[in-house]
C-alpha cells in the first residue's frame, strides 16, 4: 500500500497538468458572479452513539443555494464535504432507485435524492431520520426489524411443478400487468414509518411496504403457494392493523399505492 | 432488596444471558462493556434503552455458532 501511494504521488508530481483541480463527486452549480448568494438554513438531527448520554440535537448549517445542486441529497453531501464531515447518512444511487437516503424532510418521509430543496430561503429546512425507528447515528435508522419482517413473508417464487419444456416459467402479458405498481417498490420504508398503526404495532403488524410485497407474491400467476401465503397473513395483527389511514400512499416517493395493495389482500382473505 | 424497575430487570436479564452465553465462547469481555457504562444516570431511560438494544444485538450476533473468537 505504501509503495502504491508513493508511485501515485510521483506520478502526480511528474504530470501535474493531468490532475483535476478537485474531484466532483456531487451535483454542483457553477456560481454566476452577478447573483446574490441565496443562503438557506438546514437544520439536521444529530445524535452520536459514542456518547449515548448526550441528548439528540438539531444542528443548523447554512448553504448558498446558488452553489448547491437542486436536491436535498446534494445539500447533505455538500454539508458533509465542506462543513461537517461527521454528519452521517446513507446514500447510494442519488436517483431514487436504491432507497438508501429515506429520511424525514420538512415533515414528510421521502428520499433525499428525489426531494427538491424548497427555494424559499426565509424558512429553514428540517431533516430528521425516519420517524419511530431506532437511530443508529444521525440520519441512519436501524432497519433490522423491517428486513426481518420482509424475510418472514418469503419474498421469492415458491413453486414445485416444473414447466413442460424445462425453460423459464412463462406469464401472459395480462398476468404480468397485475404486477405493475407492485414490483417497483424499493423498500425504502418511507411508507411503513409514516403509518401510525405501524408505529404502535411494529412488532406484529407487517406495515404497508411489506404488505405491498406480500401482495406482489400473492398476485404472481407463477407462484403456487398462494394458499400458504394467505394462511400466514390471516390473523388479527399481520394485515388487519391497517385502518386505511393511507399515509403510506400519500408519502410514497415512488408514487406507488400500498393502501390499494392492502385492500386487495383484505379482499383475497375475505373470499 | 428494593424492588427492581422493569429497566433494571432488563439489564440484569441481559447480564445473565451474557453469563450463560460465555460458557460456549473463549475469553469474552462482556463485563467490561457493562462496567464502561456504570456512570449512566439511572433516570436516563433513553440511554439505557439504547445500550440495552445494542447489547442484545451484539449478544445475538456473538451467540451465533459461527463466531469462535472475539478480539
Amino acid at each position: 500500500m505504501a509503495s502504491l501511494r508513493t508511485t501515485s504521488r510521483l506520478f502526480a508530481a511528474s504530470r501535474p497538468m493531468f490532475r483535476p483541480a478537485f474531484a466532483r463527486t456531487y451535483a454542483t452549480v457553477e456560481p454566476t458572479p452577478s447573483e446574490q448568494p441565496k443562503m438557506k438554513t438546514f437544520k439536521v438531527y444529530r445524535w452520536n452513539p459514542d456518547t449515548p448520554s448526550e441528548k439528540p440535537q438539531m444542528q443548523s448549517y447554512d448553504l448558498d443555494l446558488n452553489k448547491t445542486g437542486p436536491m436535498m441529497l446534494d445539500a447533505l453531501i455538500r454539508i458533509k464535504n465542506e462543513l461537517d464531515p461527521t454528519l452521517t447518512f446513507r446514500r447510494s444511487c442519488r436517483e431514487g432507485i436504491c432507497g438508501s437516503c429515506a429520511m424525514n424532510i420538512d415533515g414528510v418521509n421521502t428520499l433525499a435524492c428525489l426531494c427538491r430543496i424548497p427555494t424559499d430561503t426565509k424558512s429553514e429546512s428540517r431533516i430528521y431520520p425516519l420517524p419511530h425507528t431506532y437511530v443508529v447515528k444521525d440520519l441512519v435508522p436501524d432497519m433490522t426489524h423491517f428486513y426481518k419482517q420482509y424475510k418472514s413473508i418469503k419474498p421469492y417464487l415458491q413453486r414445485d411443478t416444473p414447466t413442460e419444456d424445462g425453460l423459464e416459467f412463462r406469464q401472459s402479458p395480462e398476468d404480468r400487468k397485475k404486477l405493475d405498481g407492485l414490483y417497483e417498490c424499493i423498500l425504502c420504508a418511507c411508507c411503513s414509518t409514516s403509518c401510525p398503526s405501524y408505529w404502535w404495532n411494529s412488532e406484529e403488524y407487517l406495515g404497508p411496504a411489506i404488505l405491498l410485497q406480500s401482495f406482489r407474491w400473492l398476485a404472481d400467476s407463477r407462484d403456487e403457494k398462494t394458499a400458504e401465503r394467505k394462511a400466514a397473513l390471516d390473523n388479527s395483527m399481520s394485515v388487519y392493523r391497517c385502518h386505511t389511514i393511507l399515509n403510506c400512499t400519500r408519502t410514497c416517493p415512488k408514487g406507488l399505492n400500498p393502501g390499494r395493495a392492502i385492500a386487495e389482500i383484505k379482499k383475497m382473505l375475505a373470499v | 432488596m428494593a424492588r427492581l424497575s422493569g429497566l433494571q430487570r432488563d439489564v440484569l436479564s441481559l447480564y445473565r444471558k451474557c453469563l450463560r452465553e460465555i460458557r460456549n465462547k473463549p475469553e469474552t469481555v462482556y463485563r467490561a462493556e457493562f462496567q464502561k457504562h456504570l456512570s449512566v444516570n439511572k433516570k436516563d431511560f433513553s440511554t439505557i434503552e439504547y445500550l440495552l438494544r445494542k447489547g442484545n444485538r451484539q449478544l445475538e450476533l456473538y451467540a451465533t455458532p459461527g463466531i469462535r473468537n472475539i478480539r
